[in-house]
């Protein structure tokens, strides 16, 4: 069986930015394995502008920021197999992998970072009654169509979805001469940027409809049309009063991805059952010791700068934990997402271990305007505010994230308190209720 | 003349009332920040937008090469380039950042590669 120091699975921003900062610690026998053709991961098929505006200050397409990476990867001699699927991960950090030219491989790794990114949802998890026709694509399978293969999915399209890929794919498919009939969206809000919407839909008149989703599919061998309607605002129906038809040839579904936790399952990670991530602490390690995770696999980030950010932590700190042994006990503080907080990651701090700053990053419910983002840690009964933070917008589809530094938390918490021992700390991050501050 | 906008420069997504005479910006309201009255002009009076799509490729792993305008040309000539790109054939090794087309449709902005694709 090989070994190597460090094993990255998956080559995307979140695998890239992982082995070139573990190689950066000082750990030098990294093996990176990838499944698709060439490194890059989803960035490949990304080729709009909008990527890098924080991690380089510059306004790049996907390809663009992924080739940066790579050069990095490549220039630090780090390597690489591609073609190569990871079928099989075991608690004490064995991988099971195949490919075509070497058949079924064992490696063994002192330390592995999970980088799987995500899979979109498909039909099968929003439920649209009607026949299984063909003409039903994800946005993100139409998108490599599109771009990397040079084949259109059809003429008359349909888009399920505001998020960021839906509306990139109307623009796409616009340019490229086809007729995007309509964008709807079951919520009353878009998950998309506002750039998004003004420069992919509104530059080319293509409609958007809120509060509405898809009734029906037709057509037996490929889609002929669907079916609409207004959706009830609080349970979400469909108002049949308010169903219409409309012709098409192709609907795109841009309801959303998951993160791809096949593997984290099989090597007995605890999967966090809001983000569908694994839990993991300050330093991205998972419930398993030894097992790093960071990008896409651990929550949904809607922009790629993040996930190079967590990923540096990430592949630091698995080199660390390859280098020195040493293990030093800490208290254990779990975060948790109170009032208008849907998730807060990482999910545990250890305040005596942590790195000098931590990021935390967190998705709000609902549309906040003017609001302040409260974070207090302590028990239950005696929470004490640490930071506060104004912002004049949150959104669900916007992710929110705060720096902290060690000396904030520690400034909390008795340090004295039993090491090593859950003693109970939370740390809580929350939307203040309106009046709830009077001295401003 | 009246236009309603929304600016894009942050997610705060505010709806500016634009009023333009004799060609200028007149009256902006709506905005929450300077950020805004900048916005309302270019978009207005010379709207731009930089331009992804792909061109053709031959000798490598996939038929197209991703490419983008190397600055914003005006928004008007957007699906024309697209078009014209269209018909362009590149053939493999391409390096990001290499020029493709010169000074696309007389708009001093370049069409720039975005990714590097090797040779097979
Ligand atoms: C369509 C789309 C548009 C986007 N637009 C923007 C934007 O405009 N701006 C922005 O900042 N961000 C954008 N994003 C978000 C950003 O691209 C992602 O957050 C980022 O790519 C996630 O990186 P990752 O490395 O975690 O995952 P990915 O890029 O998905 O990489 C995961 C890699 O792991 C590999 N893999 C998975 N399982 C296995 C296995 N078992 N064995 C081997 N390899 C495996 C996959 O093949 C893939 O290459 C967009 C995302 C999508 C999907
Ligand atoms: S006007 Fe200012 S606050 Fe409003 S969207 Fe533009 S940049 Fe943001």
């Amino acid at each position: 069986m090989v070994g190597y120091d460090i094993v990255v699975i998956g080559s995307g921003p979140a695998g890239l930015a992982a082995a070139a900062s573990a190689y950066k610690e000082g750990v030098k026998s990294i093996l990176i394995i990838e499944r698709d053709r060439e490194l890059g991961g989803i960035l490949q098929q990304c080729i709009h502008n909008g990527f890098g505006l924080f991690y380089f200050t510059q306004d790049l397409t996907g390809p663009e920021y992924a080739t940066r990476f790579i050069e990095k990867v490549k220039e630090n001699g780090i390597s690489y197999k591609l073609n190569t699927m990871v079928l099989d991960i075991t608690s004490e950090r064995k991988i099971i992998a195949i490919n075509k030219e070497e058949g079924l491989l064992e490696i063994q790794a002192k330390a592995v970072i999970l980088a799987m990114g995500c899979r979109e949802r498909t039909r099968g998890s929003i439920n649209i009654s009607g026949t299984r026709p063909a003409g039903i694509f994800t946005a993100g399978m139409a998108q490599r169509f599109v771009n990397m293969e040079g084949y259109m999915p059809g003429k008359e399209v349909v888009i399920l979805g505001s998020g960021d890929i839906g509306l990139i794919m109307a623009r796409r498919l616009t340019l490229e001469g086809a007729n995007v009939k309509m964008v709807l969206e079951l919520l009353p809000y878009s998950s998309g940027l506002t750039r998004n919407i003004v420069q992919c839909l509104q530059d080319y008149n293509i409609p958007l409809y809120f509060n509405h989703t898809i009734t029906k599919i037709y057509g037996r061998d490929r889609v002929t049309g669907i079916s609409f309607a207004e959706v009830d605002i609080k349970d979400k129906r469909p108002i049949a009063e308010t169903e219409k038809e409309v012709a098409c040839d192709t609907l795109l579904l841009a309801v959303g991805l998951i993160p791809e936790n096949e593997l984290s399952k099989k090597a007995g990670i605890e999967i966090d059952p809001i983000t569908n991530g694994p839990v993991v602490n300050d330093r991205m390690e998972t419930s398993v010791e030894g097992i790093f995770a960071s990008g896409n696999v651990v929550h949904v980030h809607d922009l790629v700068d993040n996930v190079s950010k967590e990923s540096e932590v990430a592949g630091r700190n698995a080199a660390k934990y390859v280098l020195s042994h040493k293990k030093f006990p800490s208290i254990k503080v779990k975060t948790v997402a109170g009032h208008g907080v849907l998730y807060v990651v990482p999910q545990i701090i250890h305040p005596q271990k942590m790195e000098e700053e931590i990021t935390l990053y967190l998705r709000v419910k609902d549309i906040f305007k003017d609001q302040r983002l409260m974070i207090t840690i302590g028990t239950e009964q005696n929470p004490k505010p640490i930071h506060s933070i104004k912002r004049l917008i949150m959104a669900p589809g916007e992710m929110q994230s705060i720096n902290l530094k060690r000396e904030q938390i520690l400034k909390g918490i008795h340090v004295n308190d039993a090491a090593g021992i859950d003693t109970g700390l939370k740390l809580t991050v929350y939307i203040e209720a309106k009046g709830e501050r009077k001295d401003e | 003349m009246n236009r309603e906008i929304i600016c894009i420069n942050c997610p705060l997504g505010c709806r500016l009332e634009v009023t333009i005479e004799e060609g200028k910006v007149a009256k902006v309201t709506g905005n929450t920040c300077g950020k805004g009255v900048e916005y309302a002009q270019t978009e207005c009076l010379n709207p731009t937008r930089t331009v992804t799509t792909t061109v053709s490729i031959k000798n490598t792993l996939y038929a197209l090469l991703p490419v983008r305008t190397s600055k914003p040309i005006p928004k008007d000539l957007v699906t024309k380039c697209v078009q014209y790109l269209r018909r362009i054939e590149v053939k493999a090794p391409v390096r990001t950042g290499e020029i493709i087309v010169e000074n696309i449709l007389g708009t001093e902005a370049d069409i720039i590669a975005t990714k590097n694709l090797e040779a097979l």
